[in-house]
């Protein structure tokens, strides 16, 4: 094979090219990331005057912890449901807007819209919309007997930031899937509609199989976001609670490390948490990629 | 099988484009019709208005005798094959087969039978397992058409499926196409801009141009009598020497020359002269001729292509290639073997039908 390679005369010219980016990731990335690894082995005096090496009894404590515990499996759930909901609302949107000839591009302006809404924004919103008092959404549910109350009910307050979450999320779902069905080849869909296969038929046997790259894609990106990205959605809306109802991994990193200022298990969560992510990537690469076609 | 009936049909797009003006062809059952014509006449759209893919604007088709105007492309009983094969790229070959038949709720022995049936026609059995990525073009083509075979539909519709094959194996594969019609006895129609491909297949064809027919015809019969001069241009190659020409009388002006025409003027004034290159020959030393002048030859092995001008038009004749060159020669023709077309509609002349003089043996060919 050939490639195509640029041949730098100075040696050092390269690497000077780099630096920028480089210098970027390293202090932006590396170094706290290995601050955060060192400090979680780490306990410091309340006046951090002092710190001891303490070794894994962070990790070892918060595996015992069933706040932590808690805390996970809250996460899990609020993640799976966040990537269903918004890759399923994001597909199904692109569907809808790729059968459509002449007002396909108003539609996608409208519906990528909410991304460029600051996550804080997005949360807010929501929050009003979801206002117990005042609130548009919970005046309806009244009528089917729901009394909405995301600042008593954890589960209403998991179900909001759920909504806020994916919300942002559907734009960004459904720009690729978009992209992704209008790069089926359009004599593709003419033969399987020959071949006698019904639209829905069509987009389940033949465009969404060839949506696949996308889909797995998507998945990872969305898992990521809603492990990491989801936090100023938590914090101005439901500000973790009521009762840590809504206290996800990433969230408790900040209000065990900021609020209650423990920052050797702040660490050693904010360690877990990359830990976590990593595993998911490294097995949706290793045993979903297999599956995907094409 | 079944005929297809299409009567006036037109395509109109939005913005008021016509794309197909008012085409009308019959076709009988298991002819091979091939439609022809330049890039933008109108010969796909009005396939795919055969297959239900575009909405007929006006006029109506029929297939099997039934109105399909409005009748999804899944119902008319018909299948495609597409210029660049449309193979579903998920599936395998054996499945990119048996797709048609699942939906239509055949059973599993009758596809499988099916199935393997076209694929030894076709000769693919071996790659039923694969999926159409690992496959080479000629072997897609291959699937594309065993597609179309296991259906068992009322008529082949092809969109230019030859088109992105290689010069050689568009060759062969063209003798197969017209093998498995002939054998499976199917209405086919054709889409083509080559011309080759357009003679050698049909049993008819159709020259479109502009959306609307120039003509249609067996092979011989455009080939020797065109419709027109767009015809006349487009089939046959090289394509036919079109020049300008003065009719005084009974003789012919064309630059410099004079033709003694024996009673084939069809009219008088000035015309447009149609001669094939194969009909042009190196004039004896005692005969009428047109002085040519050579530009340059091209060596086609059993023919030689000689492109120059008598006076200020352009000629191309076949000779023979023992025929020696010479910046100067003098070349002739047979007056029966002219064709006249009006300079001002470009349709074809009558009074003058050498085709016609050819094909029906009671007429003396002079």
């Amino acid at each position: 094979m050939d490639t195509k390679r640029t041949t730098f005369n100075n040696r050092l010219l390269p690497y000077l090219l780099l630096a920028p980016q480089l210098a970027i990731t390293l202090v932006f990335f590396i170094w706290p990331a290995a601050q955060a690894v060192k400090s979680s082995f780490e306990r410091e005096d309340p006046f951090g005057f002092s710190t001891v090496f303490v070794g894994f009894t962070h990790y070892q404590r918060l595996l015992a912890d069933p706040n932590y515990l808690d805390s996970l499996w809250r996460t899990a759930v609020f993640a799976v449901s966040v990537t269903v909901l918004a890759m399923v609302l994001g597909l199904a949107f692109a569907a809808a807007v790729d059968r459509l000839a002449r007002s396909a591009k108003f539609y996608t302006t409208l519906l990528v819209w909410p991304y460029a809404v600051a996550p804080v924004v997005a949360g807010v919103l929501w929050w009003f919309l979801f206002n117990t008092s005042t609130g548009l959404l919970p005046y309806f549910l009244e009528r089917f007997g729901i009394r909405w109350d995301h600042d008593l009910n954890g589960t209403h307050a998991m179900i909001l930031i759920i909504v806020a979450a994916a919300w942002k999320q559907i734009s960004y779902n459904f720009l690729f899937f978009l992209a992704g069905l209008q790069s089926v080849p359009q004599s593709l869909i003419e033969a399987a509609a020959i071949d006698g296969s019904g639209p829905v038929k069509r987009f389940f046997t033949i465009s969404l199989p060839l949506l696949s790259p996308t889909t797995f894609f998507l998945f990872i990106i969305n898992v990521n976001y809603t492990m990491f990205d989801t936090f100023p959605i938590v914090d101005a809306t439901t500000g973790g609670g009521p009762a840590q109802a809504t206290t996800t991994l990433v969230y408790k990193v900040y209000q065990d490390g900021y609020v209650g200022l423990n920052l050797g298990s702040s660490s050693a969560q904010s360690v877990l948490l990359m830990l976590i992510v990593m595993l998911l990537t490294f097995v949706q690469f290793r045993f979903v990629e297999r599956r995907v076609q094409y | 099988m079944a005929g297809i009936h299409i009567a006036e049909v037109s395509k109109v797009y939005a913005g008021g484009v016509k794309a197909v003006n008012s085409v009308s062809i019959d076709i009988t059952d298991g002819e091979f019709i091939v439609l022809v014509g330049p890039s933008g006449c109108g010969k796909s759209t009005l396939l795919r208005m055969v297959a239900g893919l575009e909405t007929i604007s006006g006029g109506q088709v029929k297939i099997a005798d039934r109105v399909v105007n409005n009748v999804e492309p899944a119902d008319r009983d018909i299948a495609m094959v597409f210029q660049n094969y449309a193979l579903y790229p998920h599936m395998t070959v054996y499945n990119n087969l048996a797709y048609g038949l699942k939906n239509r709720g055949t059973s599993k022995a009758e596809i499988d039978a099916r199935v393997t049936e076209a694929a030894r026609m076709l000769e693919i059995t071996q790659y039923l397992d694969r999926k159409p990525r690992a496959l080479s073009g000629g072997q897609r083509q291959r699937v594309a058409m065993g597609r179309a075979i296991v259906r068992k539909p009322a008529a082949f519709l092809f969109d230019e499926p030859l088109s992105n094959l290689d010069a050689k194996l568009r060759v062969s594969m063209r003798g197969e196409i017209k093998r498995l019609q002939r054998r499976l006895g199917t209405t086919s129609i054709y889409v083509t801009h080559d011309q080759l491909e357009a003679m050698t297949l049909a049993d008819r064809l159709v020259v479109l141009n502009g959306g609307r027919i120039e003509q249609i015809g067996r092979p011989l019969e455009v080939y020797h009598a065109p419709a027109s001069t767009f015809v006349a241009s487009f089939i046959g190659s090289p394509a036919m020497n079109l020049v300008k020409g003065e009719l005084h009388g009974d003789k012919l002006a064309i630059g410099p020359a004079m033709v003694v025409l024996n009673g084939f003027a069809p009219t008088s004034g000035t015309v447009t002269v149609g001669v094939r290159a194969e009909d042009i020959r190196i004039a004896r030393a005692d005969e009428e001729a047109l002085p040519f002048r050579l530009e340059y030859a091209e060596e086609l092995g059993a023919q030689r292509l000689i492109h120059g001008t008598v006076g200020d038009q352009q000629i191309t004749a076949a000779v023979s290639p023992e025929i020696e060159l010479a910046p100067e020669m003098q070349i002739a023709f047979d007056a029966s073997r002219l064709h006249f077309f009006s300079v001002d509609t470009g349709k074809r002349l009558p009074g003058n039908l050498p085709a016609e003089a050819k094909l029906a043996p009671i007429e003396p060919v002079v």
